[in-house]
């Protein structure tokens, strides 16, 4: 495919087109794709995540700026959510970013989830596989950030971020409640306001209660606005990146990463496959009315649409 | 499986194009601090089901294009109430020109005379919308020049 010849040769327009085309599920997609996966598994993707306000974005920035200066590319994907209700999404995050958009070793691009739970676009995956190809050392995504159904970014990054903030009791509850076995680092963003200690230490003992053998992920220190502790956040980065390929814990998760995308993409094809065929025939709608009618259940309706097949 | 998911893999047998989506950038270039208008503007077409890229106040030409590119637009929106618009709008074209992106749709937004509204028109500003202007004329305007 001429676009992806493009991307490979460093032009932005190519890579951005490209992004838009896996965003939309346009046909053509798919083929590219298949084109750019010899090309990717180079960069280092990191993932931050966190409650709105934490300071992801700012974070996101000052990272980027950190890593430019140490003579690495960088891309960066920031999500936030579309309407259920209209499709529309409003994309803020850039405005935390304007001094890197007009790098030219630096990459941005903001996403809709487009319906999707979990954190991410259900593309989000792909389109870092893009700024893979396009030769970006290291990707920075940043999560929608609502939530404790968080869990895409695992999925996606080598390296998680769990931004969160002092004085926001409930935010260390949020954290409890289940974002705390996600997290490789700890940041706690906004260290010039009051009851930092008391949030880390919080998290601390958290994690100390949490943690059982392997890594025990860091608590780190920032004022993402100011640019404070950046250096501190990407040693512990390059710490667990260091773990991960001592470990072999590096293959390791890619490995489990491609079986959770083989098995997605099986997924997906399988069910379209078979709703398109019973979609001609009218055979869903048909069976939905049996399953309401008692005549059938949904188990054997499932059967009779994969027989079909 | 979720059953957003669900319901989407259902609309796209029937329509293809289902999840393609107008994407418009809303910027203020200069030192322009009347964001109103452009927050205002930047709902109702993300209410209208567009996705709205916001970048904030004082962006450059160069960061309008440069985001414009990066971000694969459909329209960049300029919203602009300083005056300045004489000496903004031109460069942002220029640098679009520049960068073969000379098909994207641009639109203008703020105070602009009606004098400089049919000047930047020449230059390829294809819509100019001021004070009063309902939501509703804007997101029409966008949605028929993109599609077509
Ligand atoms: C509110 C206001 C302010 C507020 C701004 C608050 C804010 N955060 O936005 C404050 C008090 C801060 C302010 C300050 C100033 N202001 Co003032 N302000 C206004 C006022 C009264 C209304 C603007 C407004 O918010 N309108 C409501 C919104 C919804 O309308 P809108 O912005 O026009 O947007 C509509 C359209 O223009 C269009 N549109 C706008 N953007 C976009 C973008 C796109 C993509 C599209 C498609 C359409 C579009 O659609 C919108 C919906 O209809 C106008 C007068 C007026 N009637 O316009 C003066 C006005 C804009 N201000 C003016 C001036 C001079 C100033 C100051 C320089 C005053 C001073 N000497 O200190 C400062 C400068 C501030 C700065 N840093 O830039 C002048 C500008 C003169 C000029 N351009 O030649 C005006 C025109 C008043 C006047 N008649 O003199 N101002
Ligand atoms: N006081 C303080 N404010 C910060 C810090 N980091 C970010 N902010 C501010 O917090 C707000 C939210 O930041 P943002 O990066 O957009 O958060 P996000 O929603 O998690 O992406 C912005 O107004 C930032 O300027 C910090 O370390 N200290
Ligand atoms: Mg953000």
């Amino acid at each position: 495919m001429e676009l992806v010849d493009r991307l490979l040769a460093g032009d932005r327009r190519a890579c951005a087109r490209l992004i838009t085309l896996v965003e939309n599920e346009a046909p053509e997609a798919q083929q590219a794709l298949k084109e750019i996966h010899p090309h990717t598994g180079k960069a280092h993707v990191i993932g931050v995540t966190g409650p709105p306000g934490a300071g992801k974005s700012s974070l996101v920035d000052k990272l980027t700026q950190y890593y430019r200066e140490q003579g690495k590319t960088v891309g960066v994907i920031a999500v936030d959510p579309s309407s259920p209700f209209t499709g529309g999404a409003l994309l803020g995050d850039r405005i935390r970013m304007q001094e890197r958009s007009t790098d030219p070793g630096v990459f941005i691009r903001s996403m809709g989830t487009r319906g999707h739970m979990g954190g991410l676009a259900l593309t989000t995956k792909d389109a870092i596989k893009i700024l893979d190809a396009f030769g970006k050392d290291i990707i920075l995504v940043e999560t929608v950030g609502t939530g404790q159904d968080e869990i895409d970014i695992i999925r996606a990054a080598d390296t998680v971020l769990v931004v969160t903030m002092p004085s926001l009791g409930d935010d260390i509850q949020a954290i409890k409640a289940g974002i705390l076995e996600i997290g490789d680092i700890f940041v706690v963003n906004k260290a010039d306001l009051d009851f930092v200690d008391k949030a880390v230490m919080e998290l601390e003992m958290m994690l100390d209660f949490n943690s059982g053998k392997g890594w025990r992920p860091p608590v780190v220190r920032t004022v993402a606005n100011m640019g404070g502790g950046i250096e501190e956040l990407a040693e512990a980065i390059q710490a667990h990146i260091e773990y991960l390929k001592k470990e072999g814990l590096y293959e390791e998760k890619r490995r489990l990463k491609v079986e959770m995308e083989l098995l997605e993409v099986l997924n997906r094809r399988v069910v379209k496959e078979v709703l398109e065929k019973a979609k001609k025939t009218n055979e869903f709608d048909r069976l939905v009315d049996l399953i309401l009618e008692r005549e059938t259940d949904c188990y054997s309706a499932a059967e009779t649409l994969l027989q079909k097949k | 499986m979720d059953t957003t998911y669900i319901y989407k893999l259902e609309s796209k047998v029937d329509t293809v194009t289902s999840m393609r989506k107008i994407r418009v950038l809303v910027a203020k270039p200069g030192l322009d601090g009347h964001d109103r208008g452009a927050k205002v503007v930047a709902r109702a077409l993300r209410d209208a089901g567009m996705e709205v890229i916001y970048t904030g106040l004082r962006q450059t030409p160069e960061q309008i294009v440069e985001t414009a590119l990066q971000e694969d637009v459909d329209c960049v929106g300029l919203s602009i109430l300083s005056g300045a618009h004489m000496t903004l709008v031109p460069k942002v074209i220029e640098l679009l020109k520049k960068n073969q992106a000379a098909d994207m749709l641009v639109a203008v937004g703020g105070i602009i005379p009606d004098e400089d509204a049919a000047r930047l028109k020449e230059m390829g500003v294809r819509g100019v919308f001021g004070p009063g202007t309902s939501t509703q004329e804007i997101i029409t305007f966008i949605q028929s020049h993109v599609s077509a």
